[in-house]
């Protein structure tokens, strides 16, 4: 039990906001949640420019929820309906225009400030020790994210609308079994139809973003917590000073208020010009062929899902049976490897190695198909982000840090990423498949390999303070 | 950082690398006619010779007023059977009719130019080529082909303007595959004149496309002016943030 609630006295000449203030900081803990969570959360002096994207990625969110909210009030989730409500809301609708490319220009954006974010925690291992929690949770944001684009993406109801839905679901089809039920049941219907888009609707403006919501608080309690990383890894709260804050530490409030008003001051800038001078980003943002109605007789003869979806999507297509032969043999050769060169204990390793035995099995052509491993390899690539806390085994946080060469490392995998993500938007050709599949393996072992690369090569010692010339 | 600059300059590149053409007939690329009296007249082509089989379902026959035509305009020239001023441009003929008919549905023509752009070119560019390169083939139902989109349904709604034309095209070695030959396009012959001269008539069409992409967007000259207020407007307040941002941590040892 806390101690007797007490109302705060002031004097009778103080200013009604202070009396109105303290009335409810005796009921609600107001003043303190804005001081711990942001006036008084002191946070390392030396962000750089990498440092923005998370304020961005909220501001984002906040874009989308407000103009989504005016969105439904015009739209009707109906597939007779839906593709004439987007058009009337573009036409008719007072400013309808300008919400909808607000709210389609920023689905993109949401995904570049993310992946921008991420790219950030990848490079000053933001993800270490004592931060997993905070990078988990994030990672299940990013989840929401694409769960939320995905279902979001079918409202339309235009021609890529409706086939990209249909080969997303369909891949769940090709779990052994319970598939054909299962993708059944998610798009209540045998096609893709009204009552795939009902549902889609619920998801898409209720369901996901209540978690999205509740997970970016998650996030943020867990940052607040432990405290920033910085673009040197080094602890700050090593360091404290007289204060009793870490001496290159500095109040978030104004310090990074002032600096975030200028991080959206120019991202706004850049929203904008995309959103009034080219809302379709040539073809990226707002597919061409989605200003068709969707027809469930005509399939478009190149269904490729949205940029943000591409890095992943071409490794599911990079998965054909021949590269099947390729994924054992690597599977094998990971085995072996981590009987010569683990850390692991012996009955880890016999556990990893039965597994292995039995996937390897369940990868034999006769067993499952390359499409059931193309789905696992498509989902694998997301889910093996959760894991970075753990794969990385580096004695420093951050890239500043590192061996040269690891530099190099990290520079094959965000050009793998970047050069999937192109191959996604394309045809498939056999030379593209085969970059495909070479990416897919770099990907790939960039993280499977990293518990034994991270470790390897000359580290620079680490300085005491951060890295700082004053402004 | 120098990777930092590095990846960024890469980031820089990813809209750089366009689709690559589809290899189909080449795309003219269409005149900017964006001039009220050529979109007016892009207006009127578009309800006498297009919107018979084709609808603009999200389209308003009143909203033409942005286009500086008043009502009784409107009601005058452009509403024959009894449609009110207000109503979407609907067509009055029935899909399994038109499927009967035609083999095929006419699209819905509110958005076309907006789904027909591609790396080959705008919509408008696509319309504007697809438009003037039909030619007589009597192996066709319709008596019609099309270079754009072969074997077409929709036949030649224009040939009084353009004429009858045939097409010439010679045999090549196809370049993908030895031993066999494709058709190349070789040029039109004109069997009998239309009503306009070539250059005439592609200035109609080019109207009409305008008129289609202005349809498509009604909004989007308000877009563009609008936009240029809002980048201003926040390249100030950039500005003013930057400053604000530099005021407060000069003080920051």
């Amino acid at each position: 039990m806390g101690a007797a609630f007490k109302e705060t006295k002031l004097p009778a000449d103080a200013p009604k906001s202070q009396k109105a203030l303290a009335w409810v900081d005796d009921r609600f803990p107001l003043s303190k949640l804005w001081q711990e969570q942001w006036g008084r959360y002191y946070a390392p002096k030396n962000f750089n420019v990498w440092y923005i994207f998370g304020s961005l990625a909220m501001l984002v969110l906040v874009i989308q929820i407000v103009t989504g909210i005016f969105l439904t009030m015009h739209y009707k989730p109906d597939s007779n309906l839906a593709f004439g409500s987007v058009e009337y809301i573009m036409k008719e609708v007072p400013w309808g225009w300008l919400v909808r490319y607000m709210h389609s220009t920023g689905a993109s954006a949401f995904f570049i400030v993310v992946y921008l974010h991420m790219t950030r925690a990848l490079m000053y291992g933001s993800y270490r020790k004592p931060r997993e929690l905070i990078w988990l949770f994030g990672f299940a944001t990013f989840l929401c994210l694409m769960a939320e684009a995905f279902f979001g993406y079918l409202l339309p109801w235009g021609q890529m609308s409706y086939w990209g839905a249909q080969v997303i679901v369909n891949l769940f089809s090709a779990i052994p079994v319970i598939g054909q039920d299962l993708s059944l049941w998610i798009r209540g219907d045998y096609v893709v139809s009204d009552a795939t888009l009902n549902r889609f609707f619920a998801f898409h403006v209720i369901a996901i973003p209540l978690v999205l919501l509740g997970l970016v608080a998650a996030h943020l309690i867990a940052l607040h917590e432990v405290g920033s990383n910085n673009p040197d890894g080094i602890e700050v709260k090593e360091n404290l000073g007289p204060d009793g804050h870490g001496v290159d530490t500095i109040p978030s409030h104004p310090y990074y208020t002032t600096k975030d008003f200028f991080g959206v001051s120019v991202f706004l800038l850049i929203y904008s010009a995309i959103v009034f001078f080219a809302p379709e980003m040539g073809g990226y943002f707002l597919e061409y062929n989605n200003f068709l109605p969707a027809d469930s007789l005509k399939t478009p003869p190149h269904i490729a899902p949205t940029w943000y979806f591409t890095p992943f999507y071409s490794v599911l297509r990079a998965t054909t049976s021949d590269f099947m032969w390729v994924v054992m043999a690597g599977l094998a050769a990971y085995v072996v490897f981590i009987w010569l060169r683990s850390r692991l204990s012996y009955k880890t390793k016999i556990a990893i190695t039965v597994l292995a035995v039995l996937v390897e099995i369940g990868m034999l052509p006769q067993v499952l198909d390359a499409k059931f491993w193309g789905v696992v390899l498509f989902g694998s690539a997301v889910v093996i982000l959760a894991l970075l806390p753990w794969l990385d085994h580096s004695p420093v946080r951050s890239i500043r840090y590192r061996p040269g060469w690891h530099k190099a490392v990290y520079g094959v995998f965000f050009v793998c990423f970047l050069v999937l993500g192109y191959l996604g938007t394309q045809l498939p050709t056999a030379t593209y498949t085969l970059i495909a599949q070479l990416a897919t393996l770099l990907y790939f072992s960039f993280f499977l390999l990293m518990p034994w690369w991270s470790t390897m090569g000359r580290f620079k010692p680490l300085p005491k303070r951060v890295t700082w010339t004053a402004h | 950082m120098n990777l930092t600059k590095k990846l960024l300059a890469l980031l820089a590149l990813v809209p750089g690398f366009v689709f690559a053409n589809e290899g189909t007939f080449p795309l003219d690329r269409a005149p900017e006619r964006s001039d009220i009296a050529s979109l007016q007249n892009g207006a009127k082509l578009f309800v006498n010779y297009c919107l018979n089989c084709h609808s603009a379902s999200s389209m308003r026959y009143n909203r033409l007023r942005d286009l500086g035509l008043s009502e009784d305009q409107i009601k005058g020239n452009l509403l024959f059977s009894g449609e009110k001023v207000g109503d979407m441009m609907k067509v009055a003929m029935r899909a399994d009719d038109a499927k009967t008919w035609f083999g095929a549905v006419p699209p819905d023509l509110s958005v076309i130019t907006r789904a027909r752009a591609s790396s080959a070119g705008t919509g408008g560019d696509y319309l504007y080529t697809y438009l003037r390169t039909f030619y007589k083939d009597d192996t066709r139902p319709t008596g019609w082909n099309n270079l754009v989109v072969p074997n077409v349904a929709m036949p030649h709604v224009l040939w009084q303007l353009q004429g009858v034309r045939t097409v010439k095209m010679v045999e090549e070695p196809d370049p993908h595959e030895k031993g066999k030959t494709v058709h190349r396009f070789a040029g039109f012959e004109q069997v009998t004149p239309g009503s306009l001269s070539q250059p005439e008539f592609d200035t109609q069409v080019a109207d009409l496309v305008a008129y289609m992409e202005w349809m498509a967007e009604p909004t989007r000259d308000l877009r563009k002016r609008l936009g240029a207020v809002v980048v201003l407007f926040l390249s100030l307040f950039a500005f003013l943030a930057w400053r604000l941002n530099a005021s407060y941590w000069k003080d920051v040892k």
